[in-house]
């Protein structure tokens, strides 16, 4: 699962148009649109920072890097998604992002006014990595609407660390570069919720499960692959015949020109 | 069927996994998220609770009244001329006194020069072209830039600008094009080439391409100076008390212009080259919310005023300097900047301009902002721009070479449409990928504003209106 | 036994009524997006008003106010709730 430092850093350059420095820790910054990931974004790094665009797409890119109890980070700004499910140019750089440059940590920023439709995203994150922190933002906007969370409950239903923030008001955001910094440095573990499918949707991965197991498990948790190989997402078989060519696995590569029998 | 071969190649892991997705009548894509749903509703039941009673919230209050059926149009209105008036007022004062700065500082580097001996032409190029032009363009379009976008953001951030497009969708529908353009639009007036690259927001490609080809019918700030400036000396100077609020009412008439502009060919290139299915409409309306006025204004204006110093300096500076040889070298009577005028005056005058206008606005491709200036500078055929002028001495220079009010409203329309800046077009091709469609971005503008000056002249000529 | 349910398309439920997603008659990447907002079969959905010409409508489903065009609204189908049934 873990790249050489200098196979990282060409893999971060070529494919994703980022350098990163050995010493750094990485920062993937996920979330729906409009949910103030930016503000956290901007506060972090305040001038520290710099957008340009995603190699080959008309999609914005923001890089910064901060410093935490004397380590640096890079901190990389993943465009907003509602969804993993690529099907739009967003959802897939920001999917292709979190399975193969494998970020030391994944931030996920949450709104707290639309909590249930902002899991949706979370809950696919917790499928491609463990290393996550959620970041509830906006809790001012949720109390204006007496919304009540129970935060603590929620960090057991979710089995990772959540921060409870007012990024507009610079609330939550130490408590934010300290949960980074735990995670990142491996001092704090997560157990990730997983999600529970519906038995057809589970039967068909028990099914699926063995052919994938060898694929790409040094880097991907095969349930992932199987999940997409049901969904039918050909995006993600192209990035994936991609990475794995790019990594010279015995695998041949291609895979859309093999026959299929039916 | 799971031979025990140590490796499978993915081809054939597809294959068998395609058998597996195939085999199942309902779609597994749809269950996979309405599994992931089902999940996050259990969580969020357990987390989350509802305090007090059910009460119209604040958004809705807001929303009732400027999505309403009777106040939902004039209120954006409203704020459009809102808008303009502060842009336009507040511009004002640091204008006057960023052009009393800069060109008393002209002053005292024609001093400089002199007493450093420097030849004439040496000084006219540096100091009366291409400090001149600077200093013109930086007292003119830094403090409405420095103001619109910092006002423009926070529109942004209040969460307002999606009722824009909700407002409109409807007519954009019938145009063949998204509602989210209207949002595209918005951004335009700030600067074109900011409006190209806001036309991401639209997913469906053959949309997308329409508001970018479309944007620059909507005037960017570069070219608000040019409108105010000609509707100062024509409309607004006539009643001086109210002046402020007579320019921005005209303003925004040719605004509305522009926006009829850009319906109209909208639809006409959903006919014709960019036909297609009209694709669908899912708008998310944001909370109201209190944008952070102070890091907002901040922000918003550094970064303006970075960009319009920048590009003054690249592109502004340079061109003055230029504008100043061409027209102080002379090619047998004329400087060259006359004669290609004069070259150009029978297809200025079809149009209701002259030759000079048009030349203006030829050498005004690098940034609208220089459009002015350099007309200037070429109707004194001093070679050199006159300090900023009261509109008194302008109106008299303008009415000398033969302006009637019907040149004044060709300019202002061929401010509106014609085509785009360098910048703008630049941008184009980095978002198109195609220099087919900065081609066409370029013509279509250019026809359409020749189009109607030629049409508005003949028939006001015909008429004998002037 | 209430008999048939009543499945209508949502595009004619009035401001102010809830129901519930029946079925998504949508295809192509429309239907991706509104399933991935949220807009599932069993999602309760509040029609909330509609723009000043008629259209497009908004809606909130899961806190969320959405806004969607007529021709699309057409080919989603609800179950209207009786009172009681509602609380979006």
């Amino acid at each position: 699962m873990i790249l050489s430092a200098e196979k990282k850093k060409l893999l971060w350059q070529d494919q994703f148009g980022i350098s990163v420095t050995k010493d750094q820790f990485s920062v993937a910054l996920a979330g729906n649109p409009n949910v103030g990931k930016s503000t956290i974004f901007n506060a972090l790094t305040g001038l520290h920072q710099h957008t340009g665009n995603w190699p080959g797409k008309t999609v914005d890119n923001a890089q910064g890097s901060f410093y935490h109890q004397q380590k640096s980070f890079l901190i990389v700004d993943l465009p907003g998604t509602y969804s993993l499910l690529a099907h739009t140019v967003e959802e897939q750089i920001a999917r292709d992002f979190l399975c193969f440059a494998n970020p030391d940590v994944t931030v996920v920023v949450l709104d707290a006014t639309c909590l249930e439709r902002n899991l949706n995203l979370a809950l696919q994150v917790f499928e491609i990595t463990t290393k996550v922190i959620v970041c509830l933002n906006l809790m001012d906007e949720a109390d204006k609407k007496d919304l009540v969370i129970d935060v603590p409950s929620l960090e057991r239903e979710l089995g990772v660390p959540v921060i409870a923030a007012s990024a507009r008001q610079g609330e939550g955001l130490t408590e934010l570069r300290n949960k980074i910094y735990q995670v990142a440095t491996g001092a704090l573990q997560t157990k990730p919720r997983q999600i529970i499918y519906s038995s057809e949707v589970e039967n068909a991965l028990q099914d699926l499960l063995p052919l994938v197991a060898d694929i790409a498990s040094h880097t991907l948790p095969p349930r992932w692959i199987a999940l997409r190989l049901l969904d039918g997402d050909q995006s993600f078989l192209n990035s994936l015949s991609n990475y794995l060519d790019i990594h010279q696995t015995s695998f041949h590569p291609g895979w859309e020109e093999s026959k299929c029998a039916q | 069927m799971c031979a025990m071969i140590p490796s499978r190649s993915l081809g054939e892991v597809y294959c068998e996994a395609e058998g597996v997705r195939k085999s199942n009548l309902k779609s597994f894509s749809d269950q996979i998220v309405a599994d992931i749903y089902g999940n996050a509703e259990q969580i969020t039941k357990q987390v989350l609770s509802k305090k007090g009673s059910q009460r119209i919230s604040f958004d809705q209050t807001i929303d009732n009244l400027v999505t309403s059926k009777w106040l939902g149009y004039p209120l954006m209105i409203l704020l459009l001329i809102g808008v303009f008036w502060i842009t336009i007022e507040g511009a004002n004062i640091p204008s006057a006194f960023l052009a009393t700065g800069l060109f008393a500082f002209q002053d005292q580097l024609t001093l400089w020069f002199q007493w450093l001996g420097a030849p004439d032409w040496v000084h006219g190029v540096l100091v009366l072209g291409v400090y001149r032009t600077l200093a013109w363009v930086v007292a003119v379009m830094l403090p409405p830039m420095a103001i619109f976008f910092p006002l423009f953001t926070l529109l942004e951030d209040s969460g307002y600008l999606p009722r824009i497009a909700f407002n409109l969708d409807h007519i954009f529908k019938k145009a063949r094009a998204c509602g989210k353009q209207s949002l595209t639009m918005c951004m335009g007036f700030g600067c074109n080439a900011a409006g190209v690259t806001s036309c991401r927001i639209i997913d469906s490609p053959r949309e997308r391409l329409i508001a970018i080809l479309t944007n620059n019918f909507v005037p960017c700030n570069g070219r608000f100076p040019t409108l105010i400036a000609i509707s100062s000396i024509f409309i607004g100077g006539t009643i001086a008390a109210y002046s402020g609020l007579i320019n921005a009412l005209v303003l925004s008439i040719i605004i509305l212009l522009g926006v009829g502009a850009t319906l109209s060919i909208s639809w006409l290139l959903s006919m014709t080259i960019l036909k297609g299915e009209p694709s669908s409409l899912v708008l998310e309306l944001p909370s109201y919310r209190r944008p952070k006025i102070g890091a907002v204004i901040y922000r918003s204006m550094i970064d303006r005023t970075l960009f319009v110093l920048r590009r003054a300096i690249i592109i502004a500076a340079p061109a003055g300097g230029v504008i100043w040889i061409l027209a102080n070298v002379s090619v047998g009577e004329l400087s060259i900047l006359s004669t290609v005028a004069q070259a150009l005056n029978p297809l200025g005058h079809l149009i209701g301009l002259d030759g000079f206008i048009l030349m203006a606005f030829i050498l005004g491709l690098p940034a609208n902002e220089i459009v002015l200036p350099i007309l200037i500078m070429s109707y004194l055929s001093t070679g050199a721009l006159q300090d900023y002028a009261s509109l008194e001495e302008l109106r008299n220079v303008l009415v000398n070479h033969g302006w009637t009010w019907l040149t004044a409203v060709n300019v202002m329309l061929f401010s509106l449409l014609h085509w785009p800046c360098a910048t703008t077009l630049l941008t184009t091709y980095k978002e198109t990928g195609s220099k087919k469609w900065v081609f066409l971005s370029f013509l279509i503008p250019t026809i359409i504003g020749i189009s109607v000056c030629f049409i508005l002249t003949q028939v006001v000529r015909l008429l004998g209106l002037v | 036994m209430k008999g048939a349910v009543r499945i209508d398309p949502l595009a004619d439920l009035s401001p102010g009524s809830v129901c519930e997603i029946v079925s998504l008659e949508l295809s192509g990447l429309l239907r991706r997006r509104i399933l991935d907002l949220g807009i599932v079969p069993g999602t309760l959905i509040r029609c909330i008003r509609r723009g000043p010409s008629g259209d497009p409508t908004a809606y909130l489903v899961r806190e969320t106010l959405i806004a969607l065009r007529r021709e699309d609204t057409a080919q989603i189908f609800v179950r209207r709730l009786s009172n009681g049934e509602e609380c979006v």
